[in-house]
């Protein structure tokens, strides 16, 4: 007994001691792992920069290799737009993104509001659309869809691009949980003060959700910036392309010229990281909360 | 895919709402504007009903005739079907479809959740690692793609560092199965910073006193890991599992960019869906066919998911 109590003080002093020394050597094991992957997740993006930079006169296939280019240039940029319109193909997917943005934001806000705060006969009905919509992969209604388009006479348009994509199932249902989970409270006193749903909405659960939007918005932003498989099947037309589109036409036409090809990817890819590095505090936030709340 | 996939759609809470006050009379200073919920639906009603539903319906009537991209074609029974099971293209695509979900699905399920207990404690800087490692989800698929290619190219910096460690060069490129494997890593380079996120948010819910009391008790690390962290984010893992091999069975983009449109020589490295692009897009597309392999494509997909789903529940049991 007595025993038992003496060593008892002595295991705990000892594991705290190890933990502490273990924690400071992990600490640092720790940074080592985080500077690999980080070598590993954006090392090959530093890598097609470099090769982006590098004069006519720097062999790019030499060895050993090296990142920092010898004989700095910005000509492949402007060889770059030379070969393709490469700007055209840039404001392309900018209007693409920006009308997929707002679409998504106000169509799916305003769905997503009717499913969670009004009561209606067919409010099940609707929920079920949606919930059917969203098993549907995208892969497998796409030719039914360029079929659809061709009748459309959209084919070849960027309205063709924007439009299946516009209001997401999925962002319905993200923004239907977001307005579940207010508080019914916050708009009873406008309810009681005669306010119409379109006036609680616009003032009171709108604002409520900002987080919620803030994440459709930027994914809707990106997965139409960077969408590939359908502007491959509508556009045909070399003007319409978007920028992933134009991007792949400057592979297929240009392969060996790997510093054009090099400059195109950074001016794909370089709005975008830029974008997110200044969203990225309210995305992650936006993330983690809607996850503790489903 | 948006992250959003892993919230249930649970039913909203049952709220009574306050007994409606008496009509008031309008104060008529405010213009009302509409608000019947079917005006707040009518948009996102009508783009998934044009957009997702009747292209389902109509892939599923196409798959019985013959149509064309120009002609609407005749009515021909399970012609398609039966034309698909000779089709060796066919058979190329799906083994290369679930090949990728074999090799692409362990990883993400793995990988990722390790990367997240990594940036999971608060440290300086930990917030730049987390974003940086979201960099490749990022990226279009195309950007990373062309990336990669230059990577692995026989000419490019991977083949240039192994020929100056002594190894000769390996045609990533070149090689079928190795195409498909180089395929399958970038796969999973990219999804890597996606899944994390999500794992993030599961770690974030995994009482910290469990470590602490199975590290009283003297477990170790990898002990830790299977008795606390595993159990508790399970159901997660499910989830990853199930959206990683739906997204791995689908694949189209890293290998169109990586193999060319065709899938490489003799097509040995295209996929279902690259198939379906192939087959009924164009001006003599055979919409009808390519409708048929999009029906196989979608019930897969969902028997994929639902074996996923399945084999968790058996393990519960």
């Amino acid at each position: 007994m007595s025993a038992a109590v003496q060593r008892e003080p002595d295991r705990r002093a000892g594991w705290a001691r190890a933990g502490r020394r273990i924690r400071r050597w992990q600490l640092l094991l720790r940074y080592l792992l985080l500077l690999a992957v980080l070598a590993l997740t954006i090392g090959p993006f530093l890598w097609q920069l470099s090769t982006s930079l590098k004069g006519p006169g720097e062999d790019i296939y030499r060895y050993p290799p090296s990142l920092l280019p010898h004989r700095f240039t910005l000509d492949n940029y402007a060889g770059v737009a030379e070969t393709i319109p490469v700007w055209d193909f840039a404001l392309n997917s900018l209007k693409v993104a920006v009308t997929n943005v707002l679409t998504n934001c106000a169509g799916a806000a305003l769905a997503g509001y009717a499913l969670a705060r009004m009561r209606f006969t067919g409010r099940k009905s609707a929920l079920v659309v949606f919930i059917m919509a969203m098993l549907v992969p995208v892969e497998s209604i796409m030719i039914a869809q360029f079929v659809t388009m061709r009748e459309l006479q959209l084919n070849n348009t960027l309205l063709g691009v924007v439009l299946p994509g516009c209001i997401g199932a999925m962002n319905v249902l993200l923004m239907r949980n977001a307005f579940a989970a207010l508080p019914y409270e916050v708009e009873e006193a406008a309810f009681v003060d005669g306010a119409n749903a379109w006036q609680r909405f616009v003032r009171i659960a709108l604002p409520s959700v900002r987080g919620t939007l803030a994440v459709v918005a930027i994914f809707a932003f990106m997965g139409a910036w960077d969408d590939f498989l359908w502007p491959l099947i509508v556009l045909s037309d070399q003007s319409k392309f978007t920028l992933t589109i134009g991007l792949n036409f400057l592979h297929g036409t240009f392969a060996d010229n790997q510093r054009l090809v090099a400059a195109g990817t950074v001016i794909a890819v370089l709005p975008l990281i830029v974008l997110f590095a200044c969203l990225q505090r309210s995305f992650f936030r936006g993330v983690g909360e809607g996850a503790v709340k489903g | 895919m948006t992250p959003g996939e892993r919230f249930t759609v649970a039913e909203a809470p049952a709220v009574t709402p306050p007994p409606a006050p008496a009509r008031r009379p309008d104060r008529g200073t405010r213009t009302q504007l509409p608000s019947s919920p079917w005006l707040f639906l009518a948009p996102g009603l009508l783009i998934v009903a044009a957009f997702s539903l009747y292209p389902f319906l109509s892939t599923v009537a196409h798959s019985f005739t013959d149509a064309r991209t120009l002609t609407a074609g005749q009515f021909v029974g399970g012609a398609n079907y039966r034309e698909l099971i000779h089709d060796a293209m066919f058979w190329t695509g799906l083994r290369n479809s679930l090949l990728y979900v074999l090799g692409v699905v362990p990883l993400l399920v793995m990988l990722p959740l390790l990367l997240a207990m990594l940036v999971q404690r608060r440290l300086p800087g930990i917030t730049f690692f987390r974003a940086a490692f979201y960099t490749p989800v990022v990226a279009s698929v195309v950007v990373v793609g062309l990336i990669w290619v230059w990577l692995l190219d026989d000419r490019g910096l991977i083949n240039a560092l192994l020929e100056g460690l002594g190894f000769g060069k390996v045609g990533f490129l070149s090689d079928p199965w190795l195409l498909l494997l180089s395929a399958m890593a970038v796969t999973v380079w990219k999804g890597l910073g996606y899944y994390m996120i999500i794992y993030l948010a599961a770690l974030a819910n995994v009482p910290r006193e469990l470590h602490e009391a199975c590290a009283v008790d003297g477990a170790g690390a990898v002990r830790r890991f299977l008795t606390v962290t595993v159990p508790a984010v399970r159901s997660t893992m499910v989830l990853v599992a199930a959206l990683s091999s739906v997204a791995a069975f689908k694949v189209f983009s890293e290998v169109y960019l990586m193999a060319g449109p065709t899938g490489g020589p003799g097509g040995e490295d295209t996929t279902l869906v690259m198939l379906v692009q192939q087959v009924g897009t164009g001006l003599s597309g055979r919409v009808g066919y390519a409708s048929a392999l999009s029906v196989v494509v979608f019930v897969l997909t969902l028997g994929l998911m639902l074996l996923v789903l399945r084999a968790n529940r058996k393990e519960d049991a």
